[in-house]
């Protein structure tokens, strides 16, 4: 409902046919010019599109490594667009990619690899390319090379890893007593490490313990399911471990119904909920890290907590992928490693937003190691728990969307554990179902 | 200006003496082939961004088109078969128009309620009552949602916080399942109310006060004047505001969308057909079906347009 404001008419101008007709072609003459790839046709320059999807601190930080790329390679016409995360990115992505004529390189969670074309949409990397700029399986996170490789084709080039962490307010758990000799967070072994941390820091905010978002709960739901050793199988008849699911959703239950987490915390009531000291803890992803420390917040981060085990959290990786060309450009494609590669190479900048570096020589550096309180959960990179992989699941894929609209109702208290699991299985059941559009 | 003019007749009245009169038989041909190169323009923006995709939607819905693959092919009436047992589709339609039913009937009586206020207010509150009423209206629906978001938060926000203060314990207004759909519905109310506000306050202005002085000297009082003057003349207005408004609310989306965050709100409670739509055509990226069920909505809102259409033209000829 938005009406357009219509001008009145105006004076009628005193302009002959000849004079509109110039005009008209000169400004037709701009418009052309302004669309047409101008740089590229004038100059030599390599031109290279990148297509990506930061915005607020993320985007300032690539801006900032974009300013320094341009400056070493005078040579690259560079041209980076951004758009917003979650469906307007992605349907742009794959619109832009069946194109095959939109974009040099794009980003991408490397969750969503499966269901955006791979191979149809996406092209392999050429990892000798790869190779010859330093990256290869060696010098990044294992773990995360092997995600984006795909029946043994190397189909993403990942930048970072970004998961769900524990954040904890310094001067609140301190006087809980919750902190170790060093300072840090106690570790948390099982439930009732938690409880007990949860009550003594409920105790000090007067309020809540730990706070998370409840409108999103498939992160801690998969970090704890997987922490059980439960496994999902997305083909066919749907394949889950009930007895897990249900000890998984059921501390989350619990955690609500006994007053130690807020019934209800949204994306953005979430990290208010922390910063204003309404909660101690926070379970969360490593990305509001630059927001609580502009805040000029005291606070410290740790892998989410090991309650059933490893200190398993479930998490992502921004990657860069390549897209099939309609017409084989090596020049293009080459230059689209090499940035890539340059951007690994250099995100130790892109480490500040929290995420931690797929490239190892970055996070085993002396630099990372001194960056606080990144350092501090590094190693739960070696343990990120990516979704299971379907078309239908990854990062604002549809299935994280059913799991947080039918959990949100267990922290609440609307719906019982198992009601949920019965409704979550079948929004799974459904999606299986569903024929692939990929 | 007569009171007829007003309501009734200016529109009948105009096509009459074209009619009336002989057609002059020359110049014609030239005259209607200038016409059309004057519409033209408009019937290649018509035909190109509303026939077309209207036609290219409804053969999409007979295919499994995808946005991840270039090629589709025919898949005769799958779509919609997989639509019309699919529960979701009417889960969601049902969610649209019960907040149809619920954003409704106060868009319209509070609108006329805050027209009726600054009518008879003086010109020194009037400019005020009416800047105030309309603003909202202005704002964005990003910005809209994003306010109020904040004031439904349990625990810190502005609503629970007045609701604590009369002792009424706290609501989780966005995330219980059974009153998301109305906070949204109250936002809605807040946000759009002043559109209909204008309409009804123009209304207003057009009924001559000699009217009104006419019944009080027959002894009608205030609230009969009202009922037996003010609501008969407005009643084109209002049967134009209900029809604009039941469109408006069937197509809700944005706010629904945003205050849910994408997801469509605890057990999909606030999920809306267009969000329904939007999820299978663009994050489940299948085109074909998702035509399919833009094409049920699109039958579902001629109908009640009809509909409505109808009942107030009988009424109008009872009248």
């Amino acid at each position: 409902m938005r009406r357009r404001h219509t001008p009145g008419p105006g004076p009628a101008p005193a302009l002959g046919r000849r004079a509109f007709l110039a005009g008209g072609l000169a400004a037709a003459g701009t418009v052309l010019a302004g669309c047409g790839p101008a740089d590229t046709v004038l100059t030599d320059r390599q031109r290279l599109r990148q297509w990506n999807l930061f915005t607020g601190g993320d985007g300032a930080r690539m801006v900032e490594m974009h300013t320094a790329y341009r400056k070493q390679h005078p040579g690259i016409d560079f041209q980076p667009s951004t758009f917003q995360w979650g469906n307007p990115y992605y349907t742009k992505f794959t619109m832009g990619a069946a194109g095959g004529r939109a974009f040099d390189i794009a980003t991408l969670h490397v969750s969503r690899l499966r269901g955006l074309g791979v191979g149809t949409l996406i092209s392999p990397v050429p990892t000798d390319l790869l190779a010859q700029h330093g990256i290869t399986r060696d010098t990044v996170f294992s773990n995360i090379w092997d995600k984006c490789t795909i029946d043994g084709e190397l189909y993403a080039i990942p930048l970072d890893t970004h998961l769900i962490v524990t954040y904890y307010n310094r001067p609140v758990c301190e006087e809980a007593g919750v902190l170790d000799s060093d300072g840090e967070l106690v570790e948390i072994n099982d439930e009732d490490d938690l409880f007990e941390v949860c009550a003594a820091v409920k105790e000090v905010t007067g309020q809540f313990g730990v706070v998370t978002d409840t409108t999103h709960a498939w992160r801690p739901f998969w970090s704890l399911y997987r922490q059980l050793g439960g496994e999902l199988r997305l083909e066919g008849e749907l394949g889950i471990d009930d007895d897990k699911a249900l000890r998984a959703l059921d501390l989350l239950r619990r955690l609500s119904a006994e007053g130690l987490a807020p019934k209800a915390s949204d994306g953005a009531a979430t990290p208010a909920n922390f910063q204003n000291g309404i909660a101690g803890l926070m379970l969360s992803g490593n990305w509001e890290l630059p927001t609580l420390k502009d805040a000029g917040m005291a606070f410290g981060m740790r892998p989410f907590p090991g309650i059933y085990g490893e200190e398993l959290g479930q998490g992502d990786s921004h990657c860069f992928v390549l897209p099939v060309r309609r017409e084989p450009d090596e020049d293009a494609v080459a230059a689209a490693v090499e940035y890539a590669a340059w951007m690994l190479k250099n995100s130790i900048t892109w480490a500040g937003g929290g995420h931690i570096p797929a490239y190892t020589p970055v996070t085993e550096s002396q630099e990372y190691a001194d960056l606080q309180p990144q350092a501090n959960y590094r190693h739960a990179a070696e343990d990120v728990q990516f979704d299971p992989q379907a078309w239908f699941s990854g990062s604002a894929a549809q299935l994280q969307a059913d799991a947080g609209a039918i959990f949100t109702g267990v922290h609440t208290g609307a719906v019982t554990p198992e009601t949920a699991l019965d409704r979550f299985k079948r929004a799974a059941q459904n999606l299986i179902d569903t024929p692939s559009p990929v | 200006m007569t009171l007829h003019a007003n309501t009734a007749e200016t529109p009948a009245a105009a096509p009459a003496p074209r009619s009336s009169s002989p057609p002059p038989a020359r110049g014609t041909a030239r005259r209607s082939a200038a016409g059309l190169w004057f519409v033209l323009p408009f019937t290649v923006l018509f035909a190109a961004f509303l026939v077309w995709p209207l036609i290219a939607g409804l053969w999409a819905s007979f295919t499994d088109r995808s946005l991840a693959k270039e090629e589709s092919s025919f898949v005769g009436l799958a779509n919609w078969i997989e639509m019309f047992g699919d529960p979701a589709v009417w889960q969601s339609l049902w969610v649209t128009l019960l907040f149809t039913l619920f954003t409704t009937p106060p868009l319209v009586a509070i609108a006329l309620a805050m027209a009726l206020l600054t009518h008879r207010a003086t010109a020194r509150i009037g400019w005020f009552l009416r800047f105030s009423y309309f603003a909202p209206f202005l704002m964005p629906v990003a910005v809209v949602t994003l306010i109020w978001e904040w004031m439904y938060q349990p625990g810190f926000g502005m609503i629970n916080g007045l609701l604590a203060t009369v002792g009424i314990p706290g609501v989780s207004w966005l995330t219980d399942e059974n009153t998301v759909l109305l906070a949204i519905a109250i936002t809605t109310v807040w946000w759009t109310v002043g559109f209909n506000y204008l309409l009804y306050l123009a209304a207003l202005q057009g009924i001559p006060r000699y009217v009104y002085e006419a019944a009080a000297l027959d002894g009608a009082g205030a609230w009969r004047r009202f009922t037996s003057i003010t609501l008969p003349l407005l009643r084109r207005t209002t049967a134009l505001i209900v029809l604009l408004q039941m469109v408006a609310s069937l197509k809700l989306f944005d706010q629904a969308y945003l205050m849910t965050n994408g997801s469509g709100g605890p057990n999909y409670a606030a999920r809306p057909i267009i969000g329904y739509v939007f999820e299978t055509g663009f994050t489940g990226l299948r085109i074909g079906y998702a035509s399919a069920i833009s094409y049920l909505f699109f039958a579902v809102i001629i109908i009640v347009s009809v509909l409505q259409l109808r009942l107030f033209s009988r009424k109008e000829d009872a009248a």
